[in-house]
């Protein structure tokens, strides 16, 4: 207990049994606290070992266990997974259709996004952070079934009554991805323009450059290393895209000859089939190594990142 | 050509970007909305979904996007944010520090539909929890665990470090300075965030198909017994959310009217995303203004 | 005891003591060698020009550069019969005894009666009646009672700068320091509340050992009984504030004093 006796006594008094209690107690919860935020980092670091570790296991199998053979998996070309006697597990076509319909995306989107960063940054910040800017997070937040579902309804039937056939193909796929993946570009492009120093805009004005002279020979160029960034962050999501994708490209298992032909990647196959299968069969584990495929592309992804990182950095010293 | 006729032509080119990105949008959500909308009825909100005939329903698919979202915050949130406090606040500069950011940003580039694969295989599979809404929450939480962790990071580091000094220099600990000065500070980005994060998996369909199902029982709403079958509240339940839902009756749907189901129920989900995305500007704006208001 | 460009008090009368103190802020090194004395129950200003280390010797003194990760210390700081920067010692206790005030303002963002109590609350005192009477004395003792005591539930946000920073003096003392660490606390306000505080220190200079870093000559003369003045990281001298205004020993403190840099 505390007896005020004095003013100044006050807080000395405390520092008796009840300061001790306190001092000890304090220290406990601090602690605790601390070692509770560890295993919260813990638990994230053990996620990625135990996910890496089951689907690369998993992924492994058809190639250690199961006997195919790796180069036949990514390269060949024939997917039989279910034939009696030889079974095929070639899933070159969906390796390339990943490939082809992110690639097709990333070169539509990355003007446009580009583009739509330099209106906010650089042409029109004030009707850029009016009206795109929430435009652009709008287009963040509409879910990918949602997408998918209007390609479906509107991007499908354009293509099949403009070039025939049956409107799902790589194309339409490529228009769904390159909507999805444009605010990805756009606002990782538009931040980096916007951190880059004043000085370097003015000076290019001062030299009598017109805007757009600044913009392509100053801006984009010293920016260039975050805009890839952004880049390589929206190739990755267009890559690990499932539903979208799946819904208007068809699915057919084999090599496209033009991009108005219907394909398969590896996210639509693993959509349709995964729960087809039975766990352990070949055909199962083979779906698996698709997984891994995409598990290890986004480790590439963030490795190209890191680099890209490195690189912006040091660019500002 | 000359540089001037060049800066123009440049500068109505990126102005017919902007517009045409503009109009994506608005023919986007005025597409959904208005094919959408039309087939929206109290009793389309309400009613469980045909399987063969017309005229089904979402409703207990709405109800499994809330719950299912309500499960995921649950275990997103407390772990989000003891991540995000160890990286704004203990972490050294040490290895442990590199390898947990790495960790952070490969969990966030993760493709949704690996980490429903893994939800399969461990959730469903290995620990047996099967189909249900706790498989999905788990999953759920994997694929928002990074971006909570940034966000309380972030909304930390924002946080004055005067405010930080004063209180450690009175011999306060490190945790208590955190909990009661720095994260009441941090509180309006942290919630911002949160109801984002929200957002975003009020709409993931490609992590839950293979952990949360595709299919749901017939709920009795009169059963609160979370250890029942039918049930509702029952964590343990499969239960298609109304993302799932939608591409299932784009993908398999039977019922004469599965493109109006599918318009209406996405015009219900774009609905909801665009109200988490409001709320989220909203409570901003207040938390901030009762702040700093004096 | 005066040597050339030092001085030292009796050992009663040391508040605390560096020895060989030496800072280093990654490949920079901020303080040199450091020894020096302060006395008890007094006011010692520390000046020099910005980047000249007195402000990060004052962060050492309660173990503030911890907070910095690429800061290295070297040496000793005694107080209390205890070298403060070892690293096994209970920080929290050191803390509690040597209180600090910034440049900024920097009340919580809580209320004014919050802002005082926070730490007492946590070191135990929980009782309302003795947490009034610390609020009500501590408020007192800045001068920010009579301003103040119709809105201590109201937030400390509201206040004047000059208003918010007596809070914060208020706050440092409500745990009753041995010690008041002052980091040019006058320079973000205008000159009453400047005068307001100037005038604080000298009635607070009774209970607690004042060391105050300033950039404003006129007040390291008006209110310090010694003075210490920094270069790059070197003490030049350190002497009665007088002698260093009047008589400096030292050809760069005549320099700094007569304003020929800086």
């Amino acid at each position: 207990m505390i007896r005020t006796t004095r003013e100044n006594d006050k807080v000395k008094d405390v520092s008796s049994l009840n300061a001790k209690y306190y001092d000890t107690k304090n220290k406990i919860v601090a602690s605790i606290g601390k070692y509770y935020t560890y295993s919260c980092i813990f638990f994230s670091i053990m996620i990625i070992t135990f996910l890496t570790y089951f689907i690369a296991s998993k992924g492994l199998s058809t190639f250690l266990k199961d006997g195919v053979s790796l180069f036949d998996f990514l390269l060949g070309t024939e997917w039989k997974p279910e034939h009696e006697n030889t079974p095929k597990f070639g899933a070159f076509a969906f390796i390339f259709g990943s490939f082809a319909v992110t690639l097709l995306s990333v070169s539509l989107s990355t003007p446009l996004s580009v583009g739509a960063a330099i209106f906010m940054a650089e042409i029109s910040p004030k009707s850029g952070s009016r009206f795109l800017q929430p435009v652009i997070e709008l287009l963040v937040g509409i879910p990918s079934v949602v997408y998918g579902f209007i390609g479906l309804s509107v991007i499908v039937p354009f293509m099949r009554n403009t070039f025939g056939g049956t409107g799902f193909c790589l194309a339409s796929g490529t228009l769904v991805l390159t909507i999805m993946i444009l605010p990805t570009i756009t606002s990782v492009s538009y931040d980096s323009l916007k951190a880059l120093p004043g000085g370097l805009k003015d000076a290019s004005y001062a030299l009598g450059a017109t805007r757009w002279q600044t913009i392509y020979r100053v801006l984009i160029p010293t920016a260039l290393p975050s805009i890839l960034t952004g880049v390589v962050l929206g190739m990755a999501r267009a890559f690990g895209e499932a539903l979208a994708v799946q819904m208007v490209i068809g699915n057919v298992q084999r090599l496209p000859n033009s991009i108005f032909d219907s394909i398969s990647t590896l996210t639509s196959i693993l959509t349709l089939e995964m729960s087809n299968t039975i766990a352990g069969t070949t055909y199962n584990n083979a779906l698996w190594s698709m997984a891994l495929i995409l598990l290890l592309m986004s480790f590439i992804f963030i490795f190209i990142i890191r680099i890209l990182g490195k690189g912006s950095k040091l660019n500002e010293r | 050509m000359n540089v001037k006729v060049t800066d123009k032509i440049a500068t109505i080119i990126f102005y017919t970007i902007a517009i045409v990105i503009t109009l994506i949008l608005v023919g986007l959500l005025s597409f959904i909305l208005v094919k959408g909308l039309s087939g929206i009825s109290w009793g389309f909100l309400t009613k469980p979904p045909e399987n063969m005939k017309a005229g089904g329903g979402v409703g207990p698919q709405i109800f499994n996007s809330f719950f299912l979202l309500f499960l995921t915050m649950l275990f997103t949130v407390p772990v989000g944010i003891g991540g995000g406090i160890y990286m704004a606040e203990y972490s050294k500069p040490n290895i442990v520090t590199n390898i947990a950011r790495l960790v952070i940003e490969v969990l966030s580039s993760l493709p949704s539909i690996v980490v429903g694969l893994f939800g399969l295989l461990i959730f469903v599979q290995k620990m047996g929890m099967g189909f249900s809404l706790f498989s999905g929450a788990l999953a759920l939480m994997i694929f928002n665990l990074p971006l909570m962790v940034r966000i309380t990071e972030q909304s930390l580091r924002a946080v004055p470090v005067e405010q930080k000094e004063a209180s450690l220099a009175m011999g306060i600990s490190h945790w208590k300075t955190i909990v009661s000065i720095m994260l009441p500070i941090a509180l309006p980005g942290i919630i911002t965030g949160t109801i984002l994060t929200a957002g975003r998996a009020f709409g993931e369909a490609a992590a839950l198909m293979f952990t949360a199902g595709m299919s749901s029982p017939p709920l009795d709403f009169t059963n609160w017994n979370p250890l029942s079958a039918n049930s509702p509240i029952n964590p343990f339940r499969p239960a298609a959310t109304l993302a799932v839902h939608i591409w299932k009756v784009n993908s398999e749907g039977l019922t004469p009217d599965a493109k109006q189901i599918a318009a209406s129920a996405s015009a219900v989900l774009i609905t909801c995303v665009l109200f988490f995305n409001l709320l989220s500007r909203l409570v901003g704006k207040l938390i901030y203004k009762k702040f700093t208001a004096a | 005891m005066v040597t050339h460009n030092n001085i030292s008090f009796a050992e009663k009368d040391i508040a605390i003591e560096t020895r060989n103190l030496n800072i280093y802020y990654g490949a920079k090194h901020a303080i040199k060698n450091l020894s020096m004395q302060i006395k008890k129950l007094d006011i010692t200003a520390f000046i020099g020009p910005s980047g000249c280390g007195k402000s990060t010797y004052l962060r050492a003194l309660n173990r503030m550069n911890d907070l910095i990760p690429i800061a290295k210390t070297t040496g000793e700081i005694l107080f209390d019969g205890q070298n403060i920067c070892d690293k096994n010692i209970d920080l929290a206790k050191i803390r509690q005894k040597i209180g600090m005030v910034w440049q900024k303002p920097n009340p919580f963002n809580k209320s004014i009666y919050e802002n005082i109590v926070f730490a007492l609350k946590y070191y135990g005192i929980k009782q309302k009646h003795v947490l009034d009477e610390i609020v009500e004395d501590s408020l007192k003792k800045v001068a920010l009672w009579d301003e103040v005591k119709d809105r201590l539930h109201k937030s400390a946000l509201a206040l004047s700068g000059g208003q918010q920073q007596r809070l914060c003096i208020a706050r440092a003392i409500a745990t009753k320091p041995e010690i008041l660490l002052l980091d040019e606390p006058t320079s973000a306000l205008d000159p009453i509340s400047s005068a307001k505080i100037e005038e604080l220190l000298f009635e607070l200079k009774k209970d607690y050992t004042i060391i105050i870093v300033t950039h404003n000559m006129q007040q390291a003369g008006r209110i310090s009984s010694y003075t210490a003045f920094f270069l790059m990281g070197d003490l030049i001298e350190y002497n009665e504030t007088n002698v260093i205004f009047t008589n400096p020993v030292i050809d760069k403190t005549n320099d700094y004093i007569m304003g020929r840099f800086g």
